[in-house]
């Protein structure tokens, strides 16, 4: 695709079978709908098979510019593969989105990426994107990679405390000595596996239930309560050093003492 | 004080506008205008409108069809030595015209530097090179502008749909561009209609050759005075028109919606 192996060589960007999606999408302005789909060589049949798969058949006049972000999208992902690639490839498609339109956005993108036979790749700074859209994540930083699996093994076994903190978790640090890691607090906690020496410690907040009074059993960490969040009908609670994501937050007030608890089994050992 | 300070600034721009408008104004109330048509019925203005008028076609013509892929250059690509280039276009922007008339007959006079091939000076294609020379900057200078306005990544967007480089000239850079370049050709034309001192001194001032608009108003004033303030009208009119456009595409320009600038309208299906 990029290269040429017969003849040992780079090709021009031009020459290569690969479908882009840039961050604003990169429509054309001054080019209809139906053009910007039409640019890459696709048939007036194909172009209207593209407009009428991605909904937007009925905008095929219209100049990019009157879009709305959703719409954008389809265009550009229309008008990669209006030139039938071999692989697509889609460069943070959902940063160029307000909040408000992301999510229904990303959902839209995830249909379509489900119902196209093709190698995509995406390149997204949000685990949620990545987690929604890919089968296959990989944790790139500083041009390294990480991690890489399934969306759902990276959150489960997170290789790293960069990957642990991209999937949303909370970290700790401690000594291990068996299945017991003593935090740089004093704290006592049991842990899912055994290990010695300094560790990390990786909690995921709907994992983590908060009380007003000590738990009986589990893990517990008692803390002050810092900023009460409510997220999408779920509440997150900050407790000490833990962030926890809880039903409801009731009978809990900031600055007031709670108890954060886990399951020995929640307590996933970095090393 | 305030309402003194006020007075003030409204009566220096009274003055400046008086200033400015005066001659324009007398121009209009000098020749009766009744007569204007028939005044520029003379023959030396038709001989000079003919000069006027090829002279300009052609240069402007060189000035789009090797101006334009050569502002397009400067403005897409990065190479050592570019400030130096978009200054060397911008030099005759800013040289006295005589100079310029006396520097392209030291090029291109009987025993100057490319001399010895052609005779220029004193004919018509001297005009030409004279107008070339002292318009074409304000053609680049806006069309480099221009090319460098329009968005980087629709290029490449264009290249990883299959567009050549030239395809993605002509299909995406062009056009976009296009109201620059039209706003710097205006700009550039009505420098070249308005060309004089170049043109004297590297192409003369013959009868039917060489003789444009602007020379023949400097011939008229002894012979006919009424006849230069004709030709002043007429350019008057022409230059009048030629800014009102300019004005009216720049205004489109920028009222026209840029390519970054999508309407932020969130109507995504819910």
């Amino acid at each position: 695709m990029w290269f040429d192996s017969a003849r040992r060589i780079d090709r021009a960007p031009d020459r290569r079978s690969v479908g882009l999606v840039f961050q604003e999408y990169a429509l054309f302005p001054h080019l209809t709908v139906a053009a910007n789909v039409a640019f890459g060589g696709a048939s007036q049949a194909r172009v209207g098979e593209l407009l009428e798969r991605f909904r937007i058949g009925h905008l095929a006049r219209e100049k990019p510019t009157r879009l709305s972000g959703g719409e954008r999208q389809r265009v550009a992902v229309a008008r990669a593969l209006g030139r039938d690639p071999q692989v697509l490839l889609l460069d943070e498609p959902l940063s160029a989105l307000d909040a408000h339109t992301r999510a229904a956005v990303r959902e839209e993108l995830a249909d379509i990426l489900a119902a196209q036979r093709i190698p995509t790749l995406m390149v997204t700074h949000d685990f949620l994107d990545a987690s929604t859209l890919a089968d296959r994540v990989g944790v790139i930083r500083d041009g390294r990679l990480h991690q890489i699996g399934r969306p759902e093994e990276l959150t489960a076994h997170p290789a790293d405390e960069f990957v642990a903190s991209l999937t949303g978790g909370n970290l700790l640090h401690g000594e291990a000595e068996g299945t017991r890691v003593t935090l740089d607090d004093g704290t006592v906690i049991e842990v899912a596996e055994p290990a010695r020496g300094r560790v990390g410690v990786a909690v995921y907040p709907w994992e983590i239930a908060v009380t007003s009074r000590p738990p009986a059993a589990g893990n517990v960490l008692a803390g002050t309560v810092g900023a009460i969040t409510p997220d999408r009908g779920r509440t997150r609670v900050r407790v000490g050093p833990l962030v926890a994501e809880v039903g409801t937050a009731d009978g809990l007030e900031r600055g007031a003492r709670a108890y954060a608890s886990f399951a020995p089994g929640s307590a996933r050992v970095i090393r | 004080m305030r309402a003194g300070f006020t007075a003030l600034l409204a009566l220096c721009l009274g003055v400046v506008l008086a200033f400015l408008a005066i001659p324009i104004v007398a121009l209009f109330t000098e020749v009766p205008l009744g007569d204007v048509p028939s005044l520029l019925g003379d023959p030396a203005v038709r001989d000079a409108l003919a000069v006027t008028a090829r002279t300009n076609a052609i240069a402007n013509g060189a000035i789009l069809l090797v101006g334009t892929p050569a502002a397009y250059l400067v403005a897409t690509r990065r190479f050592p030595g570019r400030a130096l280039v978009i200054t060397l276009i911008e030099l005759p922007l800013v040289l006295p015209p005589a100079v310029a008339g006396i520097g392209l007959l030291a090029a291109f006079g009987a025993g100057g530097l490319l001399g010895g091939a052609f005779v220029l000076p004193f004919t018509e294609w001297a005009v030409v090179l004279a107008v070339v020379f002292v318009a074409s900057p304000f053609y680049l200078r806006q069309a480099i502008s221009a090319f460098e306005s329009v968005d980087p990544t629709l290029h490449d967007a264009a290249r990883t749909l299959g567009a050549s480089p030239a395809r993605t000239f002509a299909r995406i850079a062009l056009p976009l561009a296009a109201s620059g370049l039209v706003a710097g050709w205006v700009l550039a034309f009505a420098r070249g209609i308005g060309e004089f001192g170049a043109t004297i001194v590297f192409a003369g001032n013959v009868r039917g050759e060489t003789s444009t608009l602007t020379l023949t108003i400097y011939e008229q004033l002894e012979a006919s005075f009424d006849v230069a303030l004709s030709i002043g009208i007429l350019l008057v009119v022409l230059s009048a028109v030629v800014l009102l456009s300019y004005k009216l595409l720049s205004w489109r320009r920028s009222s026209s919606t840029s390519p970054t600038s999508f309407a932020r309208s969130s109507s995504a299906p819910a």
